[in-house]
Formats: C-alpha cells, sequence, structure tokens
C-alpha cells in the first residue's frame, strides 16, 4: 500500500483533488468576502481546476529539481532510474526514452477513450431517430472525440518525437530533460479537466468552440476551454526542447543535410507547435473572460465580433493538422528506404518539403472560413495560399514512388502501415483541392464529405504511422519485438475497414449530409451507409484491441530482438536492444548519407574506438 | 524501358475508369440552381484531376510492390539511386502549373457564383435556435415556409438571433454562414421546381440537427397567388396569433404539445399547473410565470431539465406577441 502511494502519478491525483477543492474554497471565501452569495458554480470550478492542475504538478514532483536549484540545492544532473524497474513509468523521470514511453500508453490511452466515445456516437447514428443518447449527451460525446483524439495526436508525436530524436541526433538525452519531464506531466492533470467537462454538464459545440454558442453552453464548456488551453504548455514546451536538441545536441559530422528525414519532420512540426499554439489558447482564455467577466471579446451587442474567434482559432488550428501529419510523413520518409533498401529518393527536396509545408501552412487558415461571413476580398487570397499546399506534398508522394521503384521490397508489419499511410494519405490529400477552391467549398463545408477528408489525412498522417512506428521501435524499447501475426491480424483489420468509413463519409457528405447532426432525415436514405460505416468503426476498434493486446504480450513474451533487426543503417540500430539507459555510452560520428542502402562498404555512423 | 511502357498504360486505364466510376455512381445531388451549374463543373475538373492523380501514384506504387517485392533467396539491396534533379525539378512544376490552372477556374467560377442580378426577389431570412423565418419585405409577409419563384435570382439578406447558424440547401449547393450582429448575403437562382430543405449547417446547439425548413420552388404564377394568399391571411384571434408564433420561434422544436418530453417541458398541461423548480421550490404555472420564463429562461428552470438551453426572448419578442403565446399555452390546458 506504501508502495503504491509513492507513485508519482497517485501522489499527483491525489494533490490534484485537494487542488481543485482548495481553488473552490478561496472563490468561496472571496465571494463571502465581498459580500456576494458564496456558491456561484462557475467561477469557483474554472479555478478549482486550474489550481488542481498545477497542485498536480507540484504532487507528482515536477517541481521538485527547480525548487532545489533556486535554493541553491544540488540536484543530480543525469541520475539511474533502472533500479526502479516498472516502477518508473508513474513518476518523473528525466530518461527520454522513459518520457517517451509514457506519452506513448497516454496517447493509447486518450486514443482508446476517444475511440470508445466515437463507438458510442457511431451506434446512435446507425438508425435515424434518437434511440439512446439525448441530444447534448451526442453533442458532447462528438465534441469529446474531437478533442480528445487530437490532444491523443499531440501526445502520440510527442511520444515518438522524444522516444526517437536524441537517439537519432546520437544525444545522451534532450537539452532541457526537466522542461521534458514536465511537458508531459502538465498533460495528464490537463487532459482530466478535460474528460471531466463530461460530468459538468457537458458541451455542445464540437471542438471548434465558436461562440456565441460556447458562451451558452453548459458549465462542461468551460473544463474543455481550460484543459485545452492547460494542454497547449506539451505542445509549446516539447517543442522547445526539440528545437533546442536538434540545433546543440547532433554528433560530429551530422551536418543538416545528413540528419536522419524525420528530424527535418520534427524541426518542422515543433517550429509550429511552438509559435501557433498560443493562438487556441488565448482564443478559448478569451470566451473563458467572456463567460466569468462579461468580457465582451466576441459578443456584437458589446462591440466584439464572433468572427474574430475564427481567425484566432484558425491560426492556430490549422497549422497544428500539419503538426499532426508532418511527424507521420517523416516515419513513412524514415521507414520506407529501410524496406526498400534503397535510398530516400531526392532526400534535400523530401527535407525542403516538411519546411515548404509548415511556412506555407501558415498562410492558409482562411479556407475553414470560406463560407463564415467573414470580409469577401479575403476569400481568393486564402483560395491561393491553400492551393500551394498541394506542391511540397505532391514532391513527398512523389519521391515516395521514386523509392519503391527498382528496390528489394519486404513486407514486415512496419512496411504494411508504411505503404496504408500513403495510400491513406494521398486519399486525404486529393480530396483537399475541392475543399480550397471556394465554389465548390461553399456546397462541402461542414458536411461529412469534411468529415471523411480530414479522418483520411489524420490517418494517414498520423494514426498509421504511429502504428508503423511502434512496430519498428518497440524492440529497441523493449528488446522484444511485436507479434508479426497479431500484427497483420491488426493491419488487415484496421485498413479496409477504415477505406470503407471515409470513403462513405465523404459520399454521403457530397449528398447532403451535414456534420455534426445527432439525427438525420430518413427521407435521405442515408441509414445504410451509417450502418455499414458503424460496423467499419467497430472493425477498426476490434484492430486496436489486437494492437494494444499484442503490446502488453509482447512486452513480456515476445520474441526476443537484440540486435539489427531491421537491417537499418540508423545509429540506433547498432547498439543492442533495449537501449542502454544513458543512449549510446560513447560518441559516433557521421561518415555517411544516412540511407545508402545499396552502396557496398558504406556506413552511416562510425563509433568511436571503432 | 519495358516498365515505364507498363506503367503509363496502366495509368491511363485506371484513370478512365475511376473517373468513369466516380462519375456513374451519382456523386452529388440534383441540380436546382443556376449557381449549381458552374459549381458542379469545376467538381468534374476536380474529379477528372483526382482520377488522374490517385491513379498515378497507385498505380507505380502497387506495379512497384508486385515487381521489385524481394524475390524468394534473395539477398542485397536495391538500386542505389539518391534522386534525379530534373525529375524532382519536373514534379514541382506541373503541379505548381495545375494549380495556378485550379486557382484561375476557382476565382472565375466564385464570381459566376457571385453575379448579382439587380432585379432580385428580397428575402430577409432570421435564424435562431432552431428555427427558420422568412420575411419578404417587398410583400410584407413574414412566414415559415420559403416560397421561391422559378428561374428569378433571390437576393437573401440574413442575420441571426442567437449563435451562428448556416444557410444550406444541397440542391442549391451554395451556403452561407449566419453570424449574430451582422448581415451576410447569399445570392441563388433556383432553376428547377420542388420542394427542397433548408438545413442548419452550422452546429447551433442541442437541436442543430432538426433545423430545417421547407423551399418550395413554383411556377411565378404560383408564386403570385401564394403572396396574395399570404396577404389576405391576418390573424388576430391571440390563440391563433400564438400557434403560429411557435412555430415561427421554434419553440414547439423543445416544447411539446402532445405530453411528450424533449428538450424542455411539454406544454400540454402546463397552464396553471404545479411545477417543481430546481431551487427546490414549486410555483403555479401562471401567466406571470410564464411570461417570465419566455422572457428570462433561466430565473426558474423546471427540475430535471438542463439550464442555458433557452435563450431569452426579451428583445425578440414583444408584449403583445408574449401574451400570445401565454394564450396559446393555455389553450392546451
Amino acid at each position: 500500500m506504501k508502495k503504491f502511494f509513492s507513485l508519482g502519478l497517485v501522489r499527483g491525483l491525489i494533490w490534484q483533488i485537494i487542488g481543485t477543492g482548495i481553488g473552490v474554497g478561496i472563490v468561496i471565501l472571496i465571494r463571502i468576502l465581498m459580500g456576494l452569495p458564496p456558491w456561484k458554480a462557475e467561477p469557483a470550478t474554472v479555478f478549482g481546476a486550474l489550481l488542481g492542475v498545477f497542485f498536480f504538478l507540484a504532487g507528482v514532483g515536477a517541481f521538485t529539481d527547480w525548487f532545489k536549484m533556486a535554493k541553491g540545492e544540488e540536484v543530480e544532473e543525469m541520475p539511474d532510474e533502472s533500479h526502479l524497474g516498472a516502477m518508473r513509468y508513474f513518476g518523473v523521470s528525466l530518461d527520454h526514452k522513459v518520457i517517451g514511453i509514457q506519452y506513448m500508453v497516454f496517447s493509447i490511452i486518450l486514443m482508446s477513450v476517444g475511440g470508445v466515445f466515437a463507438l458510442i456516437f457511431r451506434t446512435e447514428l446507425a438508425e435515424t431517430g434518437m434511440q439512446f443518447l439525448s441530444l447534448i449527451e451526442y453533442n458532447t460525446l462528438m465534441s469529446l472525440h474531437g478533442i480528445v483524439m487530437i490532444v491523443s495526436i499531440l501526445v502520440g508525436i510527442a511520444a515518438i518525437m522524444n522516444y526517437t530524436v536524441p537517439l537519432l541526433i546520437g544525444a545522451s538525452d534532450m537539452a532541457f530533460p526537466r522542461l521534458n519531464a514536465f511537458s508531459f506531466w502538465v498533460g495528464v492533470p490537463s487532459g482530466l479537466v478535460i474528460l471531466s467537462s463530461l460530468f459538468l454538464g457537458g458541451f455542445d459545440t464540437g471542438w471548434t468552440g465558436y461562440p456565441p454558442l460556447s458562451v451558452r453552453a453548459p458549465l462542461g464548456m468551460q473544463m474543455f476551454f481550460l484543459g485545452v488551453a492547460m494542454v497547449g504548455f506539451t505542445s509549446i514546451l516539447g517543442s522547445i526542447n526539440i528545437i533546442a536538441s536538434i540545433i546543440r545536441l547532433r554528433a560530429k559530422g551530422m551536418n543538416p543535410f545528413r540528419m536522419p528525414i524525420f528530424i527535418w519532420a520534427a524541426i518542422a512540426t515543433s517550429i509550429i507547435s511552438l509559435t501557433a499554439t498560443q493562438l487556441i489558447g488565448l482564443s478559448f482564455e478569451m470566451v473563458m473572460f467572456q463567460r466569468l467577466f462579461g468580457m465582451g471579446f466576441f459578443d456584437p451587442v458589446k462591440g466584439g465580433n464572433p468572427i474574430l474567434f475564427q481567425h484566432l482559432f484558425w491560426f492556430y488550428s490549422h497549422p497544428a493538422v500539419y503538426v499532426f501529419v508532418l511527424p507521420g510523413l517523416g516515419i513513412i520518409s524514415e521507414l520506407l528506404p529501410v524496406f526498400v533498401r534503397k535510398p530516400l529518393f531526392g532526400y534535400k527536396w523530401v527535407a525542403m518539403s516538411s519546411l515548404g509545408i509548415a511556412m506555407v501552412g501558415f498562410l492558409v487558415w482562411g479556407h475553414h472560413m470560406f463560407t463564415s461571413g467573414m470580409a469577401e476580398y479575403l476569400r481568393v487570397p486564402f483560395m491561393y495560399s491553400t492551393l500551394l499546399v498541394a506542391i511540397p506534398t505532391g514532391v513527398k508522394f512523389f519521391s515516395w514512388v521514386a523509392t519503391l521503384w527498382k528496390g528489394k521490397i519486404t513486407f514486415p508489419v512496419p512496411m504494411l502501415f508504411v505503404l496504408a499511410s500513403i495510400v491513406v494519405f494521398l486519399l486525404g490529400g486529393l480530396t483537399g483541392p475541392p475543399n480550397a477552391t471556394i465554389s465548390t467549398d461553399l456546397h462541402l463545408q461542414d458536411t461529412y464529405y469534411i468529415v471523411g477528408h480530414f479522418h483520411d489525412t489524420l490517418f494517414g498522417g498520423f494514426m498509421f504511422p504511429f502504428f508503423a512506428a511502434v512496430y519498428f521501435w518497440f524492440p529497441k524499447m523493449t528488446g522484444r519485438r511485436l507479434n508479426e501475426k497479431l500484427g497483420k491480424l491488426h493491419f488487415w483489420l484496421v485498413t479496409p475497414a477504415f477505406f470503407m468509413l471515409s470513403l462513405w463519409m465523404m459520399r454521403i457528405g457530397l449528398l447532403g449530409m451535414r456534420r455534426r447532426i445527432a439525427d438525420y432525415d430518413p427521407a435521405l436514405q442515408f441509414q445504410s451507409f451509417h450502418q455499414v460505416m458503424t460496423i467499419a468503426g467497430f472493425i477498426i476498434a476490434l484492430g486496436v484491441l489486437v494492437f494494444i493486446i499484442n503490446l502488453i504480450w509482447s512486452a513480456k513474451k515476445g520474441e526476443p530482438a537484440p540486435g539489427n533487426i531491421w537491417n537499418s543503417r540508423s545509429p540506433e540500430w547498432q547498439v543492442p536492444s533495449p537501449m542502454p539507459v544513458h543512449n549510446y555510452g560513447r560518441q559516433f560520428e557521421v561518415v555517411g548519407e544516412p540511407y545508402d542502402y545499396g552502396l557496398p562498404g558504406s556506413t552511416y555512423v562510425k563509433f568511436e574506438g571503432e | 524501358m519495358k516498365h515505364y511502357i507498363i506503367v503509363a498504360i496502366l495509368v491511363v486505364i485506371c484513370t478512365v475508369l475511376v473517373y468513369a466510376g466516380l462519375n456513374s455512381i451519382g456523386l452529388l445531388p440534383v441540380q436546382a440552381s443556376a449557381q449549381a451549374v458552374s459549381i458542379d463543373n469545376l467538381f468534374q475538373i476536380h474529379i477528372g484531376l483526382i482520377s488522374f492523380l490517385f491513379s498515378l501514384i497507385v498505380v507505380i506504387l502497387v506495379y512497384s510492390l508486385i515487381v521489385f517485392r524481394r524475390k524468394k533467396g534473395e539477398t542485397g539491396d536495391g538500386a542505389h539511386i539518391e534522386g534525379n534533379t530534373a525529375l524532382e525539378i519536373t514534379w514541382t512544376l506541373i503541379p505548381l502549373l495545375i494549380v495556378i490552372f485550379l486557382a484561375y477556374v476557382g476565382a472565375y467560377s466564385l464570381g459566376e457564383v457571385r453575379r448579382i442580378d439587380m432585379t432580385a426577389l428580397q428575402v430577409k431570412v432570421t435564424a435562431g435556435q432552431w428555427y427558420w423565418q422568412f420575411q419578404y419585405p417587398e410583400y410584407g409577409i413574414t412566414s415559415t415556409e420559403l416560397y421561391l419563384p422559378v428561374d428569378r435570382q433571390v437576393d437573401f439578406q440574413m442575420s441571426s438571433t442567437d449563435v451562428i447558424h448556416s444557410f444550406w440547401v444541397p440542391e442549391f449547393r451554395v451556403k452561407q454562414d449566419i453570424v449574430p450582429g451582422q448581415v451576410t448575403e447569399l445570392r441563388i437562382t433556383p432553376t428547377m421546381l420542388g420542394d427542397f430543405k433548408v438545413q442548419c449547417a452550422e452546429l447551433c446547439g442541442a437541436s442543430h440537427a432538426y433545423m430545417e425548413g421547407l423551399v418550395r420552388v413554383v411556377a411565378p404564377d404560383d408564386f403570385v397567388n401564394w403572396i396574395a394568399g399570404q396577404q389576405a391571411n391576418v390573424v388576430v384571434d391571440p390563440v391563433l396569433q400564438g400557434q403560429q408564433l411557435v412555430q415561427q420561434y421554434g419553440c414547439i422544436t423543445c416544447h411539446s404539445l402532445d405530453g411528450s418530453t424533449k428538450i424542455g417541458p411539454t406544454w400540454k398541461g402546463l397552464y396553471e399547473s404545479t411545477v417543481k423548480v430546481d431551487d427546490g421550490t414549486t410555483l403555479t404555472a401562471d401567466d406571470i410565470y410564464l411570461k417570465s420564463s419566455i422572457l428570462e429562461p433561466n430565473l426558474y428552470v423546471v427540475e430535471g431539465f438542463p439550464s442555458n438551453v433557452m435563450p431569452s426572448f426579451s428583445k425578440i419578442l414583444d408584449q403583445t406577441q408574449v401574451e400570445s403565446i401565454v394564450a396559446f399555452i393555455e389553450s392546451l390546458k
């Protein structure tokens, strides 16, 4: 029992409850002192939840080293926590590999929660009329599905970047290990705050939270705003770490064009997260203040403007799409040469295309607002900038198929997921331009076509590459490989079902199915489509369940894989698995190109003393 | 060389098949407005491009997977090809040209869709949670159903009483959000007789799914007749007026008239009944209570129902209108 309470996570949760209580108490006290009625739910809950997040961080120990430093005490620079065994995953650890795995598990938990929400409302949609959900419950589940999946994706890319970036650049850890731990741990209480909205009346606005609807929504809305604003710190602080590590900690000889291609994707993603995330936090805080203090930022009666919110919101939330997909595209480019046994075609072009997508991505947010009532002259320039994204994205596709050409292709599970990523992301990409040319978007905006389109981009750009990355690097984490049979079962369940789901979404969207509706007119005759989509949704869930079982089973009983099982040139595969505590323990020097497969006698890295 | 020829032929075949397939299944609803013509033409260009680019990538990918897979017993790596600058420039420039072409046709199509006819019929659209209301200022009438004469442009001037809504008739293609605090414009020229549905396309709260209204496109003569009928139909009885108002303002989306529970309490038998509100007290649903519940809905929320759902109607309805609605509720006793 004592051991249980010594876990950082448990301590943090207890502290969070205490902190929330104290926050509620403070608000009541202030109201009594001001002579107001003591209880008002909204300010009390918001302040309580905010304080709860900080108390969690204090309880888990994310501040401990910083407090010690402030007092002038010594802190251990690179503590060896390996004697803690599995326990170190439940508390603050400074090891980027531990944090990477913490992120990964957290991401998979959120993915499962968000997926269950989807299954519930998909079941409701299988028939017209309302069967077992109320309208507000439907809207809440639909909104939470969106935001929980988005947080899961942000956490998922943090998982991959945290685990692999220091390994790929030959560093012993991230540039700022304590900040790294803080970035992870701030996500946990924030995630709980978001989920708590389920029990505080829910919210019926979708994940976009547009005012004035979000100003009138139930109390759960505030928990959503607060949770998202706080979880933003994970992205902002995490990306500082990635950028600093890549600039400062690269191995000798690793000039920019000899970095593994995934590093370019990580840099591009981090630039966006570092500079744009603030805007979504800001826009959400402004609505929070409008609700709490009556500040009329978006209230036309008080001189505010509802469209302003949409500009602020999409200024982050569109580039965020590239935050979600660039690491995934990086994984495709990183893994493809290993399984094709050929160099990545046009390395420099692929690297630059990541930066190109990131830069153009900042200038396109208005395409979410073609029907919004923003100034009409803004529509055409946003169409031009949006279409430009197609060019660097096209470069990636052409480079991938050119990499496949004349290779010696093998098909282990990670490669299967890489190939599925390419095709699914291709569908997502090709269905994009009709949303960019304004007049066609006037039909498509706010329909299931959009829903299908972005599920394609996010599955192709994140979900499938994430699976590929986990199958690929799992032996590095555990020393054992994931079961191939279960992996293939996972693949063959998820992929065809997903095609069915997203193609049918787009099909009924074109025919007039609006998005975010709890019920649809039987006269439209969409019921059979919805039934197929619901079945497909459950098959995808079954596939993910197989994946989770595989992770748990293989971590203990999987086939041992201590060596370079993929025959990769990358440095992390030149040392035994699982990765030693402080990574390489000795320096290596980059002496060749990263992907010179097929060039006899060449190596990418040379270790000290070899 | 053999590989390139086979792939080229397969890409052509695949493009034709995908294009024909997509066009044969009927991707879009019927075309019922002049604006839809220009939009559908642009869709056609997109479908062509999608068919070609999809085939190009997928054919090369699948071909490579089959032809360049590692055969049994084979060891060693693939060909050492690092890249080809000329190819990279080609597949940067050709998409750039396609993008410029799309940008041109996209802007042109928008111009067509937004073409203004000075003789357009004026219709003022008011959207609220959860109802549509249409005013014909030239004729001084208000209706919950949208009657439109065929082949004449309609100029919709749209405003919202509460949150953001969006006006969309799929058969007309075009869509426009309706934002509180401003007037947005949409122009549609219906070209097909028949009944359609206007749907709210922007999530607007609990009953968003049900925010639909009838759109009836009629011949010009029938339109004139309908106008005349509406103008003759002036209501004086407060109960009848109340009945019209509760339809116009969508009250009955949430409040049933037959005793069933929707988002709000039913009105059947409500008048003069005893209600329990969420602070624990009980009240009688008299005229004063009912009026205050319309004007300040969150003052007394009936137990078991969520607060902050119903908007205040204090700035929307005038004194007489509120009284008519109460009279209507009384009639349901």
